[in-house]
């Protein structure tokens, strides 16, 4: 296979995946959320896709997985292998500035901090601000929303409650 | 990988993972007890999240032990076909939920303990256990998070609240004992740098607890003798109701699938 070719199949694999939506987040796709690791190509021709779970326990994870294998043989990118990678851990850094704008649009506040400022979780709390009126007086009611990667807040100046992408 | 290890290394191994695992395993399926009982909605998707990272820190850990012991068994294999005593996860994750102090008291003992424990074996010489340390303990520190500011709203709420948490911790802290009991095995995972050190784990831990029980004004009860060893499969009664929910379906049908 030429050079050009298999270029031409890493990037319609790309494209495809840009079209898998987290399962949870309509409109965030997994490219968004920086779950896949690499789309390499192997010696024996297979394309290789290295996809990232976010929880240990996310059931997404397995959803995920099955809409990235359908996405890709549907635009007949060839033999292909979805591998899962553990390590590095996904991180909420790797979440695209493209992602974190989705995540503004339907009102869930994206991470305000990176992970390595994170050290110290148990003793650091940084106001998280409210996406509908801007105000930071704002709590947290609980560590865990409907589903792992989100904390539920609720804005002590506007009364209403959001979701918070944790930083992970 | 640790596909090089064979004889008496894997069969340490092996039942060094399945103590892990083993813990997370238990822990979540009691968690998951509290699913549409738990006293707000908040708490019952806490407590629900938390029980699915513990199912998923047990589904690696499992499935990895299977791997090391390389005759074919799968993490359902381990989950739902092995008895009682086969269990290797110390007592206190057993332990029923009692209240939801009582559950709380459980949790902030266990989160400080796995949280401590993984960020040291994220350094272990175990790759797949140094990557699922890794991963793990960062989600642990949502569960520390989640529990230990419980245990401060609890201990540092009401009298009945802080009577009922005080009395739960009084429970439970004998069981504590044993995770730190240091045996022939964690020496050995020790020694290989597979594991941390328990002593420097308990260290930590007693850190992060004192300063925790102080914020909560709960006082720290006394260590005592302790006979249990859920770490070599001696476990208390309560185990084995919760195995019987949890395997029924596989020991009534077996191989059934959704």
């Amino acid at each position: 296979m030429s050079a050009a070719a298999a270029e031409n199949r890493a990037t319609n694999a790309w494209d495809a995946l840009a079209s898998v939506e987290d399962p949870e987040i309509p409109n965030l796709s997994i490219v968004d959320l920086g779950l896949i690791r690499g789309v390499e190509l192997r010696a024996d021709g297979t394309l290789e896709v290295a996809l990232s779970p976010t929880y240990v326990g996310c059931p997404a994870t397995d959803v995920i997985r099955r809409s990235v294998e359908l996405a890709l043989a549907a635009a007949g990118v060839g033999a292909f292998a979805v591998t899962s990678v553990l390590s590095p851990a996904w991180s909420s850094d790797w979440i695209t500035a493209e992602g974190r704008r989705k995540l503004e649009i339907q009102g869930i506040v994206p991470p305000i901090e990176t992970a390595s400022s994170m050290r110290d979780l148990l003793r650091h709390h940084q106001p998280v601000g409210c996406p509908r009126c801007r105000s930071i007086d704002t709590e947290c009611i609980s560590e865990f929303g409907s589903t792992p990667c989100k904390a539920l807040h609720r804005c002590r100046a506007c009364l209403e409650p959001f979701e918070y992408f944790k930083c992970i | 990988m640790s596909a090089s290890i064979a004889g008496p290394d894997a069969q340490a191994l092996l039942r060094y993972v399945l103590r892990l695992g083993d813990m997370s395993l238990v822990l979540g399926q009691r968690l998951g007890e509290w699913v549409g009982h738990a006293p707000a909605l908040e708490e019952d998707l806490g407590l629900a999240n938390i029980a699915l990272d513990m199912i998923g820190q047990a589904r690696l850990l499992l499935t990895y032990a299977g791997e090391v012991e390389a005759r074919g068994r799968t993490e359902d294999d381990f989950a739902f076909l092995r008895e009682h005593g086969e269990y290797l996860n110390a007592v206190l994750a057993e332990q029923p939920n009692g209240d939801f102090g009582q559950t709380i008291v459980r949790q902030v003992l266990i989160d400080a303990f796995q949280l401590e424990l993984y960020e040291r074996m994220a350094a272990s010489t175990d790759q797949r256990l140094a990557a699922i340390a890794a991963k793990s303990a960062k989600e642990v520190r949502y569960h520390l998070r989640y529990s230990g500011g419980w245990l401060v709203r609890l201990g540092d709420g009401t009298e009945e609240s802080h009577a009922r948490v005080q009395s739960a911790l009084h429970t439970l802290w004998p069981y504590t004992v044993e995770l730190f009991a240091e045996d022939e095995l964690d020496r050995a995972m020790a020694d290989r740098g597979v594991a941390p050190r328990l002593p420097d784990v308990k260290i930590a831990w007693d850190r992060r607890i004192d300063e925790l029980l102080a914020e909560a004004t709960l006082a720290r009860p006394q260590d005592r003798p302790y006979s249990w060893f859920g770490k070599r499969g001696q476990h208390s009664e309560h185990l084995g109701y919760l195995l019987a929910e949890m395997q029924h379906l596989q020991r009534a049908h077996p191989g059934a699938r959704w």
